[in-house]
């Protein structure tokens, strides 16, 4: 299963190592990784795949909760195919 | 991988524009429930909902969560009512309403927020059992919390039963005394129909229709806050282009639901029925079908032209959803319940949008006078003639109307009534002082339509 994670917020160190350690932590692998300024927001968007992690998503969005309230940022946590069913036909 | 871009359109729908799934309805058929006597059909009823249902509430939370797409309601719609009282030994009104309570505790054990199907369908004539139903709705309405009604009374092939439009009248204004100390609020539970269809996943007017099968999941969508910022980004185009970028936000919409339900579908091991593409607004500002009027030119929401874009609205919404899901069905179109749409209240409030504009409206959107609240004194031939003049706008145009209104007692032109939660908040609209008592008096059967020679 594939989720993808999206982290929105003010520009800052270590946001990159905070998350990518959380993910690590619980056995997740980063498939893909995008991050950029957009409209003056750190915006980062990972696909991660859970095939050899015992977690769910409902928990690792609560781990990643934790970051985002240590750092303020916001971050979602969504399974993949709610992106591919809006955006591909 | 997806495109980030992409990404960020469908994290802002949810988050800034109000993007959600409206309503997972589990349909659960009761037929296998009907017997004679009402302690072991009561029984039978609280164990089959609770059974079938016991996991809905889970499954869309724990969809709304992986997924990251609020799901607002949960529901159940079940078959109507009226054919288990028909199967009953001397219904009457007390067990009837022991029925309707029979559906509050199981919906409250089950933790949905409503159950429909306390039903019974007219529109050619009554059955006892039926005629019994909707004597006991005012009461059934009053003593439960979740229960929803409703009544259809008129179809294009049958015509109007127009004994059952002027018992309507009354049961409405029963129904208001009932709960005057919630200014009427029983009648915000209550829908009379004309073309009910068997699949509406929405409230108050979701039954389980007697074609569906033994269980079955419908989801109905939602969005207006998005259709209006995507047509914000075209402002002064021409109307082609603004029925362009509605069909392609209504396809992105509806292939939310369309994944919702055939997920819930799959973890409730239940068939997938119809995702139903209807723009429900809610009372939050940027949750409004009006506000995508006014965002196509009109000043305010009932003023000249309205009818013609809510027309092109509805049209293109039903376009771009068709594709975006393998069967779609309920009333799928625009709806436009005044009470829970922050621009109608505030179109209602101004004096611009009238019931008679409501009904033009309606002869081009889904569904028809909704969640529209009249002055406590207004009669119950009135409420029936305002019901028959919406059926017959159903009846000839061939699609579903509906009359959801509520007489609330006390209450005069200017009132401000507030019903709370997605029910919102409504102006009391004035209606005719000119009797329609003669002509509900006369009863008997407004004849089906012609249906070919038209011109």
């Amino acid at each position: 299963m594939k989720a993808i994670v999206t982290v929105v917020g003010e520009d800052k160190k270590g946001i990159i190592a905070k998350v990518s350690t959380a993910l690590y932590e619980n056995d997740i692998n980063i498939q893909d990784i995008s991050q950029t300024i957009m409209q003056n927001m750190f915006t980062m968007i990972m696909l991660i795949d859970f095939h050899s992690s015992s977690i769910s998503v409902q928990e690792i969005a609560d781990k990643l909760n934790m970051v985002a309230e240590e750092m303020g940022l916001s971050i979602h946590v969504q399974r993949e195919e709610i992106f591919t069913s809006m955006h591909r036909i | 991988m997806i495109n980030p871009f992409e990404i960020r359109e469908t994290i802002d729908m949810i988050d800034k524009e109000n993007l959600d799934i409206r309503t997972i309805t589990m349909g659960i058929s009761l037929k296998s429930c009907a017997g004679p006597d009402i302690n072991i059909v009561c029984d039978k009823v609280y164990d089959k909902i609770t059974s079938y249902a016991k996991d809905l509430v889970k499954t869309g939370e724990d969809i709304e969560q992986q997924f990251g797409i609020p799901i607002i309601n949960k529901r159940i719609s079940v078959t109507p009512i009226a054919s288990l009282v028909d199967a009953l030994d001397h219904p009457n009104i007390y067990k009837c309403v022991k029925l309707a309570q029979t559906l509050d505790k199981a919906a409250k054990a089950c933790g949905v927020n409503f159950i429909g199907g306390y039903t019974a369908l007219v529109h050619k004539g009554f059955t006892n059992g039926e005629r019994v139903l909707i004597d006991s709705i005012p009461e059934a309405l009053a003593s439960t919390d979740l229960v929803c009604s409703s009544v259809n009374i008129g179809s294009t092939k049958a015509g109007i039963n127009m004994d059952a439009v002027a018992l309507m009248g009354r049961v409405i204004k029963r129904a208001a005394e009932l709960t005057k100390d919630t200014q009427g609020f029983a009648c915000a539970k209550l829908v009379v129909f004309c073309n009910a269809v068997e699949d509406n996943p929405f409230m108050a007017g979701a039954f389980l229709g007697e074609g569906e099968g033994e269980c079955v999941i419908n989801v109905g969508v939602s969005g207006p806050g998005v259709v209006k910022c995507a047509l914000e980004k075209v402002k002064g185009e021409d109307f082609s282009v603004v029925a362009e970028t509605i069909k392609k936000t209504a396809f992105k919409i509806t292939r939310m639901g369309q994944l919702v339900a055939m997920e819930a579908s799959k973890r409730l091991k239940v068939p997938f029925g119809i995702v139903d593409l209807s723009l429900a607004p809610t009372p939050a500002v940027g949750d409004s079908v009006a506000y995508i009027l006014e965002e196509m030119g009109l000043e305010q929401c009932g003023t000249h032209g309205t009818t013609a874009a809510l027309a092109l609205l509805n049209d293109a919404v039903k376009k771009g959803g068709v594709m975006a899901s393998s069967s779609v069905g309920g009333l799928s179109g625009a709806f436009i319940p005044v009470s829970e749409d922050a621009g109608m209240i505030e179109a209602a409030k101004s004096g611009c949008l009238t019931l008679e504009k409501l009904e033009a409206m309606t002869c081009v959107c889904s569904v028809g006078l909704d969640m529209i609240v009249l002055p406590g004194n207004t009669t119950a031939d009135t409420i029936s003639a305002i019901i028959a003049d919406e059926a017959a706008v159903g009846m000839v145009n061939t699609k579903t109307t509906a009359v959801r209104v509520i007489p609330a007692p006390g209450a005069e032109v200017g009132d401000i009534v507030e019903f709370g939660g997605l029910l919102g908040t409504g102006p009391v609209m004035p209606v005719h002082k000119e009797s329609s008592a003669e002509f509900i008096a006369r009863g008997g059967r407004i004849p089906a339509p012609l249906q070919a020679l038209k011109n």
